[in-house]
C-alpha cells in the first residue's frame, strides 16, 4: 500500500484544482466499482452496489492546501493568498510547485520582529528576473501546492498532503478489499474541503445517504509540550466524538466502536478542539443525516511533513472495510 | 402541566449540545399530554404536532432549543484529573470554584477548584484563570476514574433550580429551556382557542454550536411560518440600557433583516389587542438564534423571533421572570389563532 | 439615468423595497413574469426552451444604519447594517425611515478635544444621529425604533467617464442586470435581484434553491483601491482596467471553464479585463455555488473605489465594458459556443 500512498500524496491537487488527483483515483478504483461520475463541484462519486437497501456515503477529500498567485511584480516575484488554512511559520523557506511543474521558494520581507510574520509579508520566488519572464510560466489565479517527496521511515510515513490523501488511499484500499457490502456504497472523493467542506455539502445533497462517514486526519498529543489531545500515533485509527464542525451522532459513534470491538481492531476516541471535516457538512444535509468520522492520527498537520503511523493506516483500512460490511441499525 | 415544575425538571436535567437525549426524553413525555403527536427526528429534535382546523394547508413552526452549553472531557491524566474543552460559548471565569457533574457511565460529582489565596501572588489574582489550565477533580484515583469516565463525556455545572423573590427564578440552561416551557404554555393555550394552522412545536438540538437542529427540522417540516423563541439580555448594571430588556415586562419582539416585516407587525397587533406588554429589539443582521437558520431553508421561510429577557446569560445562574414565560406563551397562541391562508399568501408580496 | 436612480434609492439590507420599486418600474415593459420569495428577492423570469438555465444575480441591498433607541435629549442611537468602518460615519448626512427624515452624525468640536483624542477612533457607542429633536418624545414623532438610515449622497458625474454616488456596491451590478433584462437572449434566463447580501449572503441561496439553475453569473461592484499609500499588490482592482473577474473569493472558487470563456471573449472583442486580486470577502456566488447539488459560478465586477462608505466612484467605461462582456457571454451560451 505504500506505493499507492506515495502516488496519491505526491500528486498535485490544491482546492479548486483537483483534476490530476481525481484522474489518478479514477484509474485506481475503476476495476472495482460499478459506476463513477463527477459532479458540478468536481467531486468523484463512485458507486459500489451492495446487499442492503441503505445508502452509505464515505468521504475522503482529494484537495490539499495551497497558495494562489494574486500579483506578479515588476521583478518577477509573486504575491499570493492562501487556499485553505496556512500558517506563515510553516511556509517560510518552503518550496511550492505549480501544476505545470514550475517550482518556487517562499521568501519574506524584512521584519522588525519575528512575531510580525504574516502571510502578506511573504512572496514566491520562481527564479524569474522580470514580470514578463515570470508571466511566461505562471498566471494570476494559478495555485501552487507544497513541493515535498514522500518519505518511508518503515513504521512511520512522512509526506505533504497526508491530509487528506492518506484517507483517499485508505478508501481506495477498502473499496478493493470489501467482499459483502451491506449498503449501496457511495465512495466520494470530495473537493474543496480545505476551503469550507464545499464538495461534501453538494455531494451529500445529491446522494442523500442514510449514513455518512468521513475519513480524515486528526492531531495528536504525543509530541513534546503539545496541546492537550488524547490521541497518539500507533494506537489505532480514531472514532471521532467531536470537532468544530460537528458533534458526531452518538449512534454512529457507538456503531463504529462496535464494529472495531467485534473485529478486534485497536482504536482511539478523539475529541478535536479546533478543526473541521466533511462530516460536518454531511450531517446537516436536508432533514439531517447520521454522521461520524474515522481519523488517522497525524503529526504536523498543514506542514510539508505530515507524519502518520503505517499500522494505524492498515488498521484504518480494516475498520473501514468492516464498517462497509456491517449494517447500521441506529 | 405546570410551567414552573416543567421548567425545573428540564433545567435540572442534562442536555449538552449534541447529547440532548436525556432532556429530550422528558420533553417528549411532557408534550405527549398536550399535543396530538410527538416524535424525535434523526438529529434528536423533539417535534410536537398540534393539528389545526385547516387540515394542514398551512403550518407554523415554533423552535426553542433544548441544548445547553457545557464541557467535554478531553483527557484523563495519570492522577485522575480531567482536562476539558467548552461546548458552546462559555466564559471561563464562570467555571472556577464550581461543583460539576461528569456524565460518564454514571454521574460523578467533581470540583473545578481554584488555588487558595494563601498561595497566590497579587498579580495572579488580577488575571482570569485560563480554561486550558483548569482540571476537574473527582477525588478518585486514575483507575477509579477510568472505570466510569471516558474522553468525550459531557460535563455540566451542578445547579438546582433556585426560586428567587417574586416570580423570578434562576438556574443553568434557562437559555433556552425557558423557551421550551413557553412552547408548553402555548400548546396548552391552543387547546382552549381555535386555530386554522397546524402547529409544530420543536425543541431543537445543537443551537449553541451550529443551529443544526433548526436547520434540518425546518427542511423536513417545510413550515409556512417559522418563529424562534430564545432569550435576550435582561437589564443589569454595567450594560447600556438600550442593549437590554427589562425582566417582567413581557416578551421581547425582534425586528430587522432576520424578521419578516408582516410577522413583526402582526405580533405587535396581537400583543396590543390582548394587552400583553412587550419590548422591541432592532437587530440589523444575524439574530444569533434558530431564526437565522430557519429563514434560509429551501426557498426561504418567513421568520420571526420572540425572546425572554434573561440576566447573566451563559452562566449557571441565568435569571428570568415566570410571568414573561406565561405571557410569551399566550402571545404565540393568539398569534397562531390569527393566522389564516390569506395572511400566509400575503407574506410573499413584497 | 438608471444607475443614478438606483444609486440614490433607499435600500439597506432588510429594507430593499425602494430599489425593488425602481427596478419594477424600469423593467415592466420588458419583463412579463416576476417571482418573489419570503425574503424579498425579486426574480425576473425570461424562459426559453432548449437551453441551460442561467441565473444572473445582483444584490439590491447596501450597507446602512438602523435606529436602535432614543436618548432623553432626542438624539438617536443606532446600529450598523453590514460592514461599515466606524471611521466613515463621522460628520455625515443621513436620511432616515420611509419619510427620509434628515439627520446628521456629528462629532465633538476640535476645540473641545485634547490632542491625543484625535488619533483615536470614536467607538460606535460614542456616535449619535441628530435629527434636531428637542426630546425623546419629540423624536418619537418623527422616527421609530427599527427605522433604517442611509447616507444622503447624490449621484454626480465627475467627468465624461467617471461618476460618484453611494452604493455602487451593488447598484452597479443591479444596473447591469437591468440592462440585460431589457434585451432578449436565447437562453432560459432568471435575473435575480437578491436581498441581504451585505449581512451574510442571505438572499442568493434561497433564490438559487427556487430557480435551480445550471450555471450562474454574479454581478458585483467590487473593491478598488488603486491609490497611495497602497502598494500595487494591494490594489485589488484598478479603475479603468475593465470588468474584474473573480478567480476565488472567501465564499467560492469560480468555474474555470466560465473564466476561460470570458477571457476568450474579452480578447476577441478587445474588451479590457482584469482579475480581482484580493480574496477576502464573500459574495452571492458562494451560496449559489453550494445550492442543492452544486452550481458552476463566475463573479464579474465593476471596479468601485471607496465601497462601504458614503460615496463611491466608478468608471462608466468599466461599467459599459462589463455590460458588453455579459451580453457576449449570454450569446455564447445561446449559440452553443459555451457549454457546461
Amino acid at each position: 500500500m505504500k506505493e499507492l500512498i506515495k502516488k496519491v500524496v505526491e500528486t498535485y491537487g490544491p482546492a479548486g484544482n483537483e483534476g490530476r488527483i481525481r484522474e489518478l483515483i479514477q484509474k485506481e478504483i475503476a476495476p472495482f466499482v460499478d459506476e463513477m461520475r463527477v459532479d458540478a463541484l468536481g467531486n468523484l462519486i463512485a458507486l459500489k452496489r451492495g446487499n442492503g437497501s441503505k445508502k452509505l456515503m464515505l468521504a475522503a477529500h482529494m484537495d490539499e492546501i495551497g497558495v494562489m498567485v494574486t500579483h506578479i511584480d515588476k521583478h518577477g516575484f509573486l504575491r499570493f493568498y492562501p487556499v485553505g488554512g496556512l500558517s506563515p511559520l510553516t511556509m517560510l523557506g518552503n518550496r511550492v510547485v505549480f501544476e505545470n511543474g514550475t517550482i518556487g521558494v517562499i521568501g519574506a520581507e524584512k521584519l522588525e520582529a519575528q512575531k510580525d510574520l504574516t502571510l502578506n509579508k511573504l512572496f514566491i520566488d520562481i527564479g524569474a528576473n522580470s514580470k514578463e519572464e515570470a508571466a511566461a510560466k505562471v498566471g494570476l489565479g494559478d495555485v501552487a501546492a507544497m513541493a515535498r517527496e514522500f518519505a518511508d521511515l518503515g513504521p512511520r510515513l512522512i509526506a505533504k498532503a497526508m491530509d487528506d490523501r492518506i484517507a483517499c488511499a485508505i478508501l481506495i484500499e477498502a473499496l478493493r478489499a470489501v467482499k459483502q457490502p451491506a449498503y449501496d456504497i457511495y465512495a466520494v472523493f470530495t473537493t474543496q474541503e480545505e476551503v469550507g467542506l464545499r464538495g461534501a455539502r453538494v455531494a451529500a445533497y445529491g446522494i442523500t445517504p442514510d449514513l455518512g462517514i468521513a475519513v480524515d486526519v486528526t492531531r495528536t498529543g504525543d509530541t513534546p509540550e503539545s496541546a492537550t489531545m488524547d490521541v497518539s500515533l500507533g494506537k489505532g485509527p480514531t472514532v471521532k466524538i467531536r470537532d468544530s464542525s460537528l458533534i458526531c451522532t452518538p449512534a454512529v459513534r457507538k456503531f463504529m466502536e462496535g464494529v472495531a470491538a467485534q473485529n478486534g481492531i485497536q482504536y482511539q476516541l478523539e475529541v478535536l478542539e479546533a478543526g473541521g471535516t466533511d462530516a460536518g457538512a454531511i450531517q446537516l444535509t436536508k432533514g439531517g443525516i447520521p454522521a461520524g468520522v474515522m481519523s488517522i492520527p497525524c503529526r504536523y498537520i498543514h506542514t510539508a511533513s505530515e507524519m502518520v503511523d503505517y499500522e494505524d493506516v492498515l488498521n484504518g483500512v480494516k475498520l473501514l472495510t468492516h464498517i462497509m460490511e456491517t449494517e447500521f441499525m441506529g | 402541566m405546570d410551567s414552573r415544575d416543567f421548567l425545573k425538571t428540564m433545567v435540572e436535567a442534562t442536555g449538552v449540545s449534541g447529547h440532548e437525549a436525556p432532556v429530550a426524553a422528558l420533553i417528549k413525555e411532557a408534550f405527549l399530554a398536550i399535543a396530538d403527536d410527538v416524535r424525535i427526528d434523526v438529529m434528536g429534535n423533539v417535534v410536537a404536532q398540534k393539528k389545526g382546523e385547516g387540515e394542514g394547508d398551512i403550518s407554523i413552526m415554533l423552535a426553542a432549543h433544548m441544548d445547553e452549553i457545557g464541557l467535554m472531557v478531553t483527557k484523563i491524566d495519570e492522577r485522575g484529573f480531567l482536562k476539558f474543552i467548552a461546548i458552546g460559548g462559555i466564559d471561563q471565569r464562570t467555571l472556577v470554584a464550581q461543583e460539576v457533574k461528569v456524565h460518564g457511565n454514571k454521574e460523578l460529582i467533581g470540583i473545578i477548584g481554584m488555588k487558595p489565596p494563601h498561595l497566590m501572588s497579587p498579580e495572579e489574582t488580577q488575571t482570569a484563570v485560563k480554561m486550558q489550565d483548569m482540571v476537574i477533580d473527582l477525588g478518585l484515583s486514575c483507575a477509579e476514574v477510568q472505570q466510569s469516565v471516558s474522553i468525550g463525556d459531557v460535563v455540566t455545572i451542578n445547579r438546582q433550580f433556585i426560586p428567587l423573590a417574586g416570580d423570578f427564578v434562576a438556574a443553568k440552561a434557562m437559555d433556552d429551556r425557558a423557551a421550551v416551557a413557553v412552547l408548553g404554555e402555548c400548546l396548552q393555550e391552543l387547546k382552549r382557542i381555535r386555530h386554522h394552522a397546524d402547529v409544530y412545536a420543536v425543541a431543537t438540538v445543537q443551537e449553541e454550536v451550529s443551529l443544526g437542529g433548526a436547520l434540518v427540522s425546518t427542511y423536513r417540516l417545510r413550515p409556512h411560518i417559522g418563529i424562534a423563541i430564545d432569550v435576550c439580555h435582561g437589564d443589569m448594571p454595567g450594560v447600556p440600557e438600550q442593549d437590554t430588556a427589562p425582566l417582567g415586562k413581557g416578551p421581547n419582539i425582534a425586528l430587522g433583516a432576520n424578521i419578516h416585516p408582516k410577522l413583526y407587525e402582526r405580533l405587535l397587533e396581537v400583543a396590543k389587542e390582548h394587552n400583553i406588554p412587550f419590548t422591541l429589539d432592532p437587530i440589523p443582521g444575524a439574530s444569533g438564534t434558530d431564526a437565522w437558520a430557519m429563514q434560509v431553508t429551501r426557498a426561504g421561510v418567513p421568520t420571526a423571533l420572540v425572546s425572554l429577557p434573561l440576566r447573566y446569560m451563559h452562566t449557571s445562574v441565568e435569571t428570568l421572570s415566570m410571568a414573561d414565560v406565561k405571557s410569551t406563551g399566550r402571545l404565540l397562541a393568539y398569534f397562531i389563532a390569527s393566522v389564516d391562508k390569506s395572511f400566509v399568501e400575503g407574506l410573499l408580496c413584497y | 439615468m438608471l444607475l443614478k436612480r438606483l444609486s440614490e434609492a433607499f435600500g439597506p439590507s432588510g429594507c430593499e423595497g425602494d430599489v425593488r420599486n425602481v427596478l419594477l418600474e424600469e423593467l415592466s415593459p420588458h419583463v412579463s413574469e416576476w417571482r418573489r420569495d419570503a425574503l424579498g428577492n425579486l426574480i425576473a423570469v425570461k424562459p426559453h426552451a432548449k437551453s441551460p438555465r442561467v441565473m444572473l444575480a445582483a444584490h439590491m441591498d447596501e450597507c446602512g444604519l438602523m435606529v436602535s433607541s432614543f436618548d432623553r435629549s432626542g438624539l438617536l442611537r443606532f446600529r450598523k447594517v453590514g460592514g461599515l468602518d466606524d471611521r466613515v460615519l463621522i460628520s455625515k448626512h443621513v436620511v432616515i425611515g420611509p419619510k427620509k427624515i434628515n439627520g446628521i452624525i456629528g462629532a465633538k468640536a476640535i476645540h473641545l478635544q485634547k490632542p491625543e483624542e484625535r488619533s483615536q477612533v470614536i467607538p460606535l457607542s460614542g456616535l449619535y444621529i441628530d435629527i434636531g429633536a428637542k426630546s425623546k418624545e419629540d423624536a418619537e414623532k418623527l422616527v421609530k425604533i427599527g427605522d433604517y438610515a442611509v447616507f444622503a449622497t447624490e449621484f454626480k458625474p465627475l467627468s465624461e467617464t467617471v461618476v460618484s454616488g453611494k452604493s455602487f456596491d451593488n447598484r452597479a451590478g443591479c444596473a447591469i442586470l437591468a440592462e440585460i433584462l431589457k434585451e432578449d437572449f436565447a437562453v432560459d434566463l432568471f435575473g435575480a435581484f437578491t436581498v441581504q447580501e451585505e449581512i451574510g449572503l442571505r438572499g442568493a441561496g434561497v433564490a438559487a434553491y427556487g430557480i435551480d439553475p445550471d450555471l450562474a453569473i454574479v454581478l458585483e461592484g467590487t473593491t478598488c483601491h488603486d491609490l497611495p499609500p497602497s502598494k500595487e499588490h494591494g490594489y485589488c482592482t484598478t479603475l479603468g482596467g475593465g470588468p474584474a473577474i473573480t478567480v476565488m473569493d472567501a465564499s467560492v472558487i469560480c468555474d474555470k471553464g466560465m473564466i476561460a470563456e470570458l477571457l476568450r471573449l474579452a480578447k476577441e472583442h478587445n474588451i479590457p479585463i482584469q482579475f480581482k486580486r484580493s480574496i477576502t470577502g464573500g459574495s452571492d456566488g458562494g451560496r449559489i455555488n453550494q445550492s442543492r447539488e452544486g452550481v458552476p459560478v463566475v463573479v464579474i465586477s465593476v471596479p468601485c473605489r471607496y465601497i462601504h462608505s458614503p460615496v463611491s466612484m466608478l468608471s462608466l467605461c468599466d461599467f459599459n465594458h462589463t455590460l458588453h462582456l455579459v451580453r457576449l457571454f449570454l450569446n455564447s451560451i445561446a449559440e452553443g459556443g459555451f457549454t457546461i
